[in-house]
Order: structure tokens, then C-alpha cells, then sequence
């Protein structure tokens, strides 16, 4: 179902309308998502936990992003600039983390630097 | 035409003279705010950033001192901006489609959700606050059985092949930076039922959520001026840009709660 603005006289912009049934739904998937994402902590998956709460976050964040900011319907390259973004923060923290890996066998289990003062 | 434009001119009033028509100049716009939002999340990457290089070093501390965060509020606060979305997605709808009434009350219930958000924030900040619960040297948290005093360990044994008198009161490069540290901090007790430096979690928990706060009041104040705008009758099917951006903006605010939520109150 496609709904347009009614009004499409000269001076008006195309775009689309996100049908209320849509904006519904998306609201009834986020909530349920996020009553997920709290019960998945009284479940032991070792380190799956980490794993399927960012992976529950990151449905969530796409069905904001596609329905609520519109991004399903809107230009292709107002995607390319969103997830580029993405791609950034991702390879900026992949490689810090690959940093902080090679590290790890210097690294003293429990110790972080004392702070003065206290 | 369905509706004169209110100055009663012959173009669009609210069509700047440098774009050919409405639609250019409305995907300007929206191209200019994604680019905005590009930013916005960097801005975040670098926080999320530190949040996992801390997490990946010390485990034990995200695992212990995420039980201070009350994750009944967490969820509350989670709901509450899952609402304030859907109102603003649907103020959008509503200007899209000129229903002004629908408009103006969506907007002020997105406020009203971001001053629900911003009042849970306070009690959990107050809490926090008053328990001692802060980044750095203000952690002042009575924490139980912190293994400060460390035991008495035996020095190191001297490297094999050594003579006893020739070994190096440096300890050995594989131990890192106990060379030049204190050597009782280089061997913590095991298993330490209380970690160490609980404040570097404090200190990652009040710059994540104050960003995420602050950007939560400046929406805030950018959707005060769109409903007071609204209000005057300005925005209809002709003319939604502002609407559409400010909403854009105010997701975006949501969508970082979305992953700031599990990262910091739901840790397992």
C-alpha cells in the first residue's frame, strides 16, 4: 500500500507517506524487541549474550531506520551516506580492537593503571 | 490548487530561489541532514570505540559494575523513546498528509516523552550520585572486600641461568608493565570477587548516556521551536521539511539508546 501527499499542485515536493498501519507495526516490533533483548540476560549463552543483544539492537536500529526515518523509501544515496558511516565506526573500532588483541599477552589479568589521589 | 499559499504570491513561498522546484530543494535538505547524522554517529564511534577496547581488557569490570544501573528504568527509559519515535514518525504523517491538530499534539507528546526520558535519567544520575558511584578519583563507592592490600608475594625467582646476584630486579618484559609497577598490583589475588578500578566503568556509563542526554535536550529544543512553528499553521503537505529533519534527528537520538541500552544495563 502506497499512500502520497494528497496535494501534488506545482511546488510540491513528491514523497511518500509511511502508511499508520506500517508506523504500527514497527512500534509492536521494536517493544517486543526490546522485551527480547532484556530476557535473552536470564539466559546463559556465554558469550553469545554479547552476540545476540547487539544483533537484537541492530534489527531494531534497521527497522528505525528504514520505516520511521523513511530510508526504505528514500534515495539510494541517502543509504550510501548512513551505512558509510557505519563502515567507519566499524573499522575504526575492528582495528582497535585488533590493537588491543595484540596486546593481550602483555597484558596483567586484573591490574588498570592505579589513579593518584586515591 | 487545492490551497492558496499563504502569502498569496505566485510561487512557492517557502521555495529558496536558488532550486529549481520543491523536491531539489526538500532532497537538499534531507541529503544535508544525513550528512549531519554521518557525523553524529563518528562522533558516537569514538565513545563506542572506547567502550569496547575497555570491555575487551577488562571483562571483569563491565560484569560486576553493570549491576549498579537499574535495568527496570533501562527498559522504562528504552519504551519510553520507542514511543516518542513512533509520535514523532507519525507528527511527520501528519504534516505530510495536513493534519495540523494530529501535528501539533504528536510533537508536544514526542516533548513530553523526552521530558519522561530526561526525569528517569535524573533519578538514576541522583542515585549514582548520592551512592558515590562516579568516574575517577570522585569513586567513592564503599565497595565490599576490595583486595587493596594485596598478599605478600616472594619476589620474582630469578631467571633461569642467572646467578642470583647478577638477576635483574626488573621482572621479565613478558609481565609488561609490572616492571616498572608495583609488583604486589602485578599479582592480583585469584579469583577477585570485587575487581579492580570499578570507576573506569562509571567514567564510560556517564560520558556515554551525558552525550546521548545532551543530544536528547538539544532535540528537545529543536522540536520546541518546529511545534511553536506548527503551531502558526506553517507546515502542510506543501511544506513538512522541518518536521521531516527535526524527526530524523530525534531518531537518530533513539537509535544510539538502542545500542547504548544492552551494552551498558544488560551485560551477561
Amino acid at each position: 500500500m502506497t499512500a502520497h501527499a494528497p496535494d501534488h499542485a506545482a511546488g510540491a515536493a513528491h514523497v511518500h507517506v509511511v502508511p499508520a498501519p506500517v508506523l504500527l507495526a514497527v512500534w509492536g516490533a521494536l517493544m517486543a524487541l526490546t522485551v527480547l533483548t532484556v530476557a535473552a540476560t536470564w539466559v546463559d549463552l556465554g558469550a553469545m549474550n554479547l552476540v545476540l543483544a547487539l544483533a537484537i539492537a541492530t534489527v531494531k536500529a534497521a527497522l528505525v531506520v528504514l520505516y520511521f526515518m523513511h530510508m526504505r523509501y528514500d534515495r539510494p544515496f541517502h543509504a550510501i551516506v548512513f551505512v558509510g558511516s557505519l563502515a567507519f565506526v566499524a573499522l575504526f573500532v575492528i582495528l582497535a580492537l585488533l590493537d588491543t588483541a595484540a596486546y593481550r599477552p602483555e597484558m596483567i589479568p586484573d591490574y588498570a593503571p592505579a589513579i593518584k589521589g586515591r | 490548487m487545492s490551497h492558496t499559499p499563504p502569502h498569496g504570491e505566485a510561487h512557492d513561498p517557502h521555495l529558496a530561489h536558488h532550486f529549481p522546484d520543491a523536491t531539489t530543494q526538500f532532497e537538499a535538505g534531507k541529503l544535508g541532514m544525513w550528512i549531519f547524522l554521518a557525523t553524529e554517529i563518528l562522533l558516537f564511534g569514538g565513545l563506542f570505540c572506547a567502550y569496547a577496547v575497555y570491555r575487551a581488557n577488562h571483562p571483569e569490570i563491565f560484569m560486576y559494575a553493570h549491576q549498579f544501573l537499574d535495568k527496570v528504568l533501562g527498559g522504562i527509559n528504552t519504551a519510553v523513546l520507542i514511543i516518542s519515535s513512533l509520535t514523532m514518525a507519525w507528527a511527520v504523517r501528519a504534516a505530510q498528509l495536513g493534519h495540523q491538530r494530529a501535528l501539533t499534539r504528536l510533537l508536544a507528546a514526542t516533548i513530553a516523552m523526552g521530558f519522561v526520558f530526561l526525569g528517569i535519567k535524573y533519578v538514576e544520575y541522583e542515585h549514582k550520585w548520592k551512592e558515590g558511584l562516579l568516574p575517577g578519583t570522585h569513586f567513592n563507592y564503599p565497595l565490599p572486600e576490595v583486595p587493596a592490600a594485596a598478599p605478600p608475594v616472594a619476589a620474582d625467582p630469578a631467571p633461569v641461568g642467572v646467578p642470583a646476584g647478577d638477576a635483574s630486579t626488573i621482572a621479565p618484559a613478558a609481565r609488561g608493565p609490572a616492571g616498572l609497577a608495583d609488583p604486589a598490583a602485578a599479582r592480583p589475588p585469584a579469583p577477585p570477587v570485587v575487581p579492580r578500578n570499578v570507576q573506569i566503568f562509571f567514567g564510560i556509563y556517564f560520558t556515554m548516556t551525558g552525550l546521548h542526554g545532551l543530544h536528547v535536550i538539544a532535540g528537545m529544543i529543536t522540536l520546541m521551536w518546529i511545534l511553536r512553528r506548527a503551531r502558526r499553521g506553517e507546515f502542510g503537505p506543501r511544506y513538512f521539511t522541518p518536521v521531516d529533519l527535526a524527526g530524523l534527528y530525534w531518531h537518530l537520538v533513539d537509535l544510539i539508546w538502542i545500542y547504548l541500552f544492552p551494552l551498558l544495563y544488560l551485560i551477561h
